[in-house]
């Protein structure tokens, strides 16, 4: 049976996550060993918390280098800040490198400074428009599916072509991406419902 | 199309799922675990726990109760009621929880919200604020369940704890809260359209067209009731469709 690593380095609640695997019947762990990692057939890095904080968790624990090479032949896929972290830089707090797996930067939502209607955090269920609906993360789903969005900044990957949904929150939102074998939700599957839980499951199936 | 949220809220004594009104007359009401996945079914957008457990020995009663909804129901979780110290944060959080709110706690000791917003993240720092209208039209913050008038304004109180790091506000009217009379709109739309974070409103709703008003009335992200939903007055599909015809946008 085919297996999930869930990184654990010190950012955020990986039970949630750990939990809608075991509910989908999904064998999964979350370790932050870079062995035991390797074994998965899968990787998920799930993630809150600031950026830099995260980049250096996981750069002193030597899980950056293990991430970039992980990739080159195993699926991953990152969630919310963990998607974030798959780009080439963020603005959170200071200019801060990021994995550099997908080209692009990570800046703060910007619609709330022409609108008090948008509040900061992007905070609630928001629709997607799916752009690639043939990416493998989106089988089975719905036309337009609700997922559970809770963030600040958004992911401005450089080119189209690695954007798989977008959301509308006053601007585009980047909700979903995907390069290769890497795969990155802004918004949190785990916490949204039929809609994420099928994600997380046609995730699994590709690994 | 962000949408409006619809939260219920199960007042949780010592593992169980009461509901008061005013903060009195509790009234026994099942497993929390079965009504958290009865709610999911129904479109609730979130789910808050509020502990009510008096007994400190019973207070981990709520962590388990967590435990157990979250390998169960994949969709925003709070937990709120006698939390005061980081180690109560990360208990919840641990157990499963993506929100804890706040209340008391944070008005004694204000750096309790940047301390848990700094470890845990300003996105799962809820402040809550039981508000009652003075004298002079203004409002004041209560503690303590209601009992404790702090002299606190509002305004102020929310404003700073935004500052501080809260991530979101649940704000529940005194004045209007088990009346079933309508939100309170002035005190909602008051802290909503000063705050960039979202703010809850709670208290008061008693019909569909409460929360059609609170949502067109105020900036309110999200709207928040507890036993019109417990005892099934108001059906969340049919209040959502209903909010859908009303050109309110919802998640269906």
């Amino acid at each position: 049976m085919k297996t999930i690593g869930i990184i654990d380095y010190g950012m955020g609640n990986l039970h949630s996550v750990l939990n809608a695997c075991k509910f989908l019947g999904i064998n999964a762990f979350c370790s932050g060993d870079a062995d035991k990692l390797s074994e998965a057939d899968g990787l998920i890095l799930p993630g809150v918390g600031a950026f830099p904080d995260a980049m250096t968790c996981l750069e002193s624990t030597g899980l950056d280098l293990f991430i970039k090479e992980y990739v080159k032949e195993k699926p991953l896929l990152g969630i919310c800040l963990g998607m974030q972290l798959l780009f080439d830089s963020s603005s959170e707090v200071r200019e801060c490198k990021g994995l550099g797996l997908i080209p692009g930067k990570v800046i703060k939502l910007t619609a709330c400074e022409k609108s008090r209607e948008y509040k900061i955090p992007h905070m609630g269920w928001n629709s997607l428009e799916i752009l690639n609906p043939d990416s493998p993360i989106m089988k089975g789903q719905s036309d337009v599916p609700f997922v559970y969005f809770v963030h600040s900044f958004k992911a401005l990957p450089d080119s189209r072509d690695d954007i798989i949904a977008v959301s509308d929150y006053g601007e585009e939102v980047c909700a979903a991406v995907g390069r290769g074998n890497v795969f990155g939700t802004q918004f949190h599957p785990e916490k949204s419902e039929k809609t994420g839980l099928r994600m997380i499951s046609a995730f699994a199936e590709i690994i | 199309m962000i949408t409006k949220r619809i939260i219920p809220c199960l007042d949780v004594k010592d593992g169980r799922v009461v509901k008061g009104t005013n903060f009195v007359n509790l009234r026994d009401a099942g497993d929390p675990i079965e009504i958290a996945k009865l709610y999911n079914t129904k479109g609730a957008d979130e789910l808050v726990f509020l502990d009510i457990t008096a007994s400190h020995e019973n207070r981990d009663t709520i962590v388990d109760v967590v435990e157990r909804t979250s390998r169960e129901v994949f969709m925003p979780l709070t937990v709120g009621g006698g939390i005061r110290t980081i180690d109560d944060f990360k208990k919840i959080l641990r157990a499963g929880a993506d929100k804890v709110s706040v209340n008391s706690a944070a008005v004694k000791n204000k750096y309790l919200i940047s301390e848990a917003a700094d470890k845990f993240g300003s996105q799962c720092v809820v402040l809550a604020i039981d508000a009652k209208r003075r004298g002079d039209g203004g409002f004041s913050v209560y503690i303590n369940g209601g009992r404790i008038d702090t002299g606190i304004d509002v305004i102020e109180w929310a404003c700073e704890a935004e500052e501080l790091g809260a991530g979101e506000i649940l704000l529940t009217s005194m004045d209007t809260d088990g009346t079933k009379s309508g939100f309170d709109i002035e005190i909602t739309s008051k802290v909503a359209s000063l705050l960039n974070i979202p703010v809850i409103a709670s208290g008061g709703g008693g019909s569909k067209e409460h929360f059609k008003d609170i949502f067109t009335k105020s900036e309110a992200s999200a709207a928040l009731a507890a036993t019109l939903f417990h005892y099934r007055e108001l059906e969340i599909p049919d209040l959502k469709e209903y909010l859908r015809q009303e050109n309110i946008n919802v998640r269906i």
